[in-house]
């Protein structure tokens, strides 16, 4: 046996790379290199918060153009370019990165875990990520004529039509598929690590029915994306392929079928609607507790309506396609599951209520987001079964009320969680509270916001206000309202302007009153190490006892369910904080995923461009950072 | 609270009938079948805004109600869950929409029913125009082609279709004879319907009021998708056969007889690549000109037709719809849509339209009765 170990010391000790390992984990450079969940955690929210940013004022854009009847601020394409940039950006750029980027940094914190299952590839997701988003948005340089316009739905043949044809012109839907296929892996690789390292590396003692909702929910969210990935990836090859080397899937002509690539595209898009979104239920199914001083209401029901919800998700795409002209059987059916749907998202919100029920509320900034995140995610639903009632959606399709509506699901869903979140939990990541004050201020604008821009939508839409226009005449009676829309975006980005101004100067500049290990008196395991945790989180992995195990090692009840405070609160909290880590082995820090993740952005413009040298160099780059990565050992003896 | 105050505003805007007088407002639907759809939706709608006012009103009520106030007590009672409390709000709403469910299959199946006797019109999605072809059938001696508007009979059903490939035109080259998707959509007769190329769809549209309904394409098709819009004439039975019978005639002007416009048309500007104004009955790359003056607009129907904006369009008519046309008249690369600029960027030895020549055209075209 001495053998075997000897011969596996010589091979992880002998280095044969050209590149020396990164040691460091301070600096700039060690963002570049680290494997720590943590690290790629605030990158993926940082990077998340930019693209809100940049979506944001293609969005503000848009306002402007359509503040006056007959608008003339942007021409006809470059509304078209804007819209389909904002949709696009939003879900692949925002949505899915924030919630990857929160769950990065806590999903192994709060099962009690030292990192994700897979540090490499982790930071290799996140670089392509970055890679795929520089990728699009060089579509925007001047002599590329590329900026995706076909919409973030991209249907065909508009967008699969070779470019002679004139449909469309420009290299948009080229840049769109393969920028979007980019994208893909990075989310198919942390939606694999994320299932193994729920699955795996949960601390000893927490069972699946012990584990948080997030957790839970980002457990569903992974599934759902590592098989909704793979269904858009060959919708955007078949384009891909249409456009560029004459395959005609969906040209009719030649007895292609463009609603196969709808079929396809909701099928991974309805499913896609739920990655978003279950994140977002998960984040205030973890603060409504804490700051309601009381367990969730019906744990195991909110967990299996997520899992309901999940499933349910798969059998509802072609309610996106209801005028189509699938025939009165198939959209019966489609109506029926999506009103399904309801009954999970319903029982969930009732939950939300029955755990603030007669809880002890503390209204912080988090606490409002997420009864903001109830409330209007309550319309948003409702909406939704609107479009259920089928012959009224054919009326509603297309119109700015599906823009209210999904809006109403993914900001004032998604997007208040997600704020509600951060003000929970970044004081966690630096250490420092973030401004209440402020914070209130920032709640308070956004919901305002939200609402003016938001709900006259619903009106416009029934109005019979068609979406994707870049203008609308006078004399039909939506300029009015179309201005007050206009003024709720600018209070929205005015809201986000605080939260961006509270983190600076919170957090950035260190103005925030320290944070200290538990500031809310949490319940999950996050709470029990240091702010910021060290790299390790924690000293000793935790034995977990309970559900909420944290909350049980500070309190107990008494016979009527009162909470009693016990006199050891919080032990292991103190044991955690007084290591210096000695003895523990992480990860070691490796450049090859960036080196790797960087070989695919030669290769998409090889196969926009069709261009030869591209390709060589990212086949030359990626085929060197995966094979280093593959003789590098995880973890590097010699440090 | 913001949400509330909206949702109040809301309460007073949807009673059945809210919301302009536009011509293109389903919430006041003139189509027999865009009002079995209100009368469908208004019912639920009104359910959905009292759960939607419920569920606000509850949460404010849980955030106010259960605050903390400082020094109270900080312990309440541990809550874990109410078995059967949460069967019944899984139970409720599954009654809900049941109920809602009833009505919404019955009326999907009863929409999809095929009309008894319609008129029968082929709707062409093109980009970004609407072609109309009426068929020879009862009253309709031989093939009618228009564009931008959709006369109709009152009192009687129609039955469209749907058709985003246009088979009499054959390919050319690369470019199919099939266009993208559009959506046909004419919010006061009834809900929409995609053109989609290779797909045969129907609809029925019927109303019984006499007026003019405004279209929009409602799906996405590119460059000018937002100005492809388009009219719904609906005429009392008479007054249709009237116009019928004004469709089927030749021209008013042969293109022979049109002076200084015939050379322009035929010769100098070629518009006869795409246009014909000499047989109502067939279908050629751009809208059929043979009766233009007998519509009120023009241009995706996004302009009235009158005598200044036809030569300001004869002129440049991609700055009054924006158009991929800059290439058209190229004949190396004739893959473009809409019609070209004849002042602007106008290919290196092509002729330049003056303005006398533009109003030459228009003259001529509004001749066209």
């Amino acid at each position: 046996m001495t053998t075997v170990a000897d011969a596996v010391k010589s091979v992880t000790t002998h280095r044969p790379l050209v590149l020396r390992r990164p040691k460091g984990t301070t600096g700039v450079w060690s963002w570049f290199t680290t494997v720590d969940h943590k690290k790629i955690g605030i990158m993926y929210g940082t990077a998340a918060l930019v693209f809100f940013v940049v979506a944001g004022i293609e969005a503000l854009l848009i306002r402007v153009q359509l503040f006056q009847a007959n608008g003339t601020v942007l021409t006809a394409a470059q509304y078209n370019e804007l819209f389909t940039m904002h949709g696009t950006t939003m879900v692949f750029l925002v949505g899915m990165p924030m919630a990857v980027g929160i769950a990065n940094y806590f999903v192994p914190l709060m099962i009690g875990a030292r990192d994700v299952a897979f540090p490499r590839l982790n930071a290799f997701g996140f670089w392509v990520i970055v890679a795929g988003a520089t990728f699009l948005y060089s579509s925007f340089l001047p002599f590329v004529n590329g900026v995706p316009n076909g919409g973030w739905f991209g249907y065909t043949p508009l967008t699969s039509t070779p470019i002679t044809s004139g449909f469309l012109p420009g290299r948009g839907p080229d840049f769109w598929t393969v920028g979007l296929i980019m994208l893909g892996i990075g989310s198919t690789t942390s939606a694999i690590n994320f299932v193994v390292t729920i699955l795996n590396l949960r601390a000893p003692g927490m069972t699946l029915m012990r584990m948080p909702v997030f957790v839970w929910m980002m457990l569903v969210v992974a599934f759902l994306t590592l098989f909704a990935m793979p269904i858009i990836t060959v919708a955007l090859i078949m384009v891909y392929t249409d456009r560029n080397f004459g395959a005609t899937f969906f040209q009719p002509n030649f007895g292609g079928d463009p609603l196969l690539y709808q079929h396809l595209f909701w099928l991974f898009g309805h499913p896609e609607v739920y990655i978003l979104i279950l994140p977002g239920m998960g984040i205030v199914s973890e603060t409504l507790p804490v700051f309601s001083r009381k367990p969730l209401f019906g744990f195991a029901v909110v967990v299996f309506s997520g899992i309901a919800i999940g499933f349910l998700g798969w059998g509802v795409w072609a309610h996106h396609m209801f005028a189509t002209g699938l025939g009165p059987v198939a959209i019966s059916a489609f109506g029926l599951s999506t009103m399904l749907i309801a009954i999970p998202t319903g029982v969930k919100i009732f939950n939300w209520l029955g755990t603030v029920w007669k809880g002890s509320v503390h209204l912080t900034t988090s606490m409002l987001f997420s009864l903001g995140f109830i409330a209007m995610f309550t319309i948003g639903g409702l909406s939704g079964v609107l479009h259920s009632i089928v012959p009224a959606d054919t009326q509603q399709t297309d119109t700015y009320f599906v823009v209210a509506h999904f809006h109403y699901v993914l900001f004032g869903g998604l997007m208040l969680a997600v704020f509600g979140g951060l003000y929970y939990w970044l004081p966690k990541v630096f250490g420092r509270m973030l401004n209440e004050r402020l914070g209130k201020w920032n709640f308070w604008t956004m919901l305002i916001g939200f609402n003016l821009t938001f709900f006259p939508m619903h009106m416009l839409g029934l109005w019979g206000m068609p979406r994707r226009t870049y203008r609308y005449d006078s004399g039909l009676g939506w300029e009015g309202v179309n201005q007050l829309v206009t003024v709720g975006a600018f209070i929205i980005a005015f809201s986000t302007l605080l939260f961006l101004v509270n983190v600076i100067v919170s957090l950035g500049l260190k103005r925030g009153a320290v944070a200290g290990n538990d500031p809310w008196d949490g319940r999950t395991l996050e709470w029990s190490t240091t702010s910021p945790p060290p790299e390790y989180n924690f000293a000793e992995v935790p034995e977990v006892e309970s559900r909420d195990d944290w909350w049980h090692r500070k309190y107990t009840e008494d016979d009527e369910g009162r909470l009693v405070p016990l006199p050891s609160g919080g032990a292991y909290a103190a044991a955690s904080a007084s290591h210096d880590g000695h003895g523990i082995h992480m990860p070691s820090p490796s450049i090859y995923p960036l080196v790797a993740a960087a070989g695919l952005l030669p290769l998409g413009y090889a196969a926009v461009f069709m261009s030869w040298i591209p390709l060589f160099i990212g086949v030359l780059v990626l085929g060197f950072g995966v094979y280093a990565w593959g003789i590098e050992p995880a973890t590097d003896e010699a440090s | 609270m913001a949400a509330l105050a909206a949702l109040t505003l809301a309460l007073a805007a949807c009673s059945t009938e809210s919301g302009p007088e536009n011509g293109q407002n389903p919430l006041r639907p003139k189509g027999t079948y865009a009002k079995d759809i209100d009368n469908l939706f208004t019912p639920i709608f009104w359910v959905a805004v009292a759960v939607g006012v419920f569920i606000l009103g509850a949460t404010i009520f849980v955030a106010v109600r259960f605050r903390h106030r400082k020094g109270a007590d900080d312990r309440p009672k541990q809550l874990h869950g109410n078995t059967p409390l949460e069967i019944g709000w899984t139970l409720i709403p599954a009654l809900i929409l049941a109920v809602i469910a009833v009505p919404t299959v019955a009326l999907i199946f009863d929409l999809a029913e095929e009309p008894a006797n319609p008129l029968e019109v082929t709707v062409v999605g093109k980009q970004w125009w609407w072609q109309f072809d009426y068929g020879k059938q009862a009253g309709i001696d031989r093939k009618i082609v228009t564009a931008d508007e959709l006369h109709i009979p009152t009192g009687r059903d129609v039955k469209l279709k749907l058709e985003a490939c246009d088979d009499s035109l054959g390919t050319t080259g690369t470019r199919p004879n099939c266009n993208v998707i559009h959506s046909f959509w004419v919010p006061e007769l009834t809900g929409k319907r995609d053109v989609v190329p290779g797909l045969h769809n129907t609809m029925k549209l019927r109303t019984d009021r006499p007026g003019t309904y405004l279209g929009q394409c409602a799906e996405y098709c590119g460059l000018s998708h937002a100005n492809m819009r388009f009219r719904v004439i609906a005429q009392s039975p008479d007054e249709f056969q009237q116009w019928v019978d004004g469709q089927v005639e030749g021209p008013a002007v042969p293109l022979s007889d049109a002076g200084e416009a015939t050379g322009l048309f035929t010769k100098k500007f070629q518009c006869t690549n795409c246009h014909t104004t000499e047989d109502s009955s067939i279908s050629v790359y751009g809208p059929n000109l043979t009766h233009l003056a007998s519509r009120t607009t023009f241009a995706s129907g996004y302009y009235e037709l009158t005598r200044a904006n036809l030569v300001r369009w004869i002129l440049n008519a991609p700055s009054m719809i924006p158009m991929e046309s800059e290439n058209c008249r190229l004949p190396e690369r004739p893959m473009c849509v809409g019609m070209p600029s004849f002042t602007e960027d106008t290919p290196p030895g092509y002729p330049v339209m003056t303005r006398a020549e533009a109003e030459a055209l228009a003259d001529y075209l509004l001749e066209l009765k």
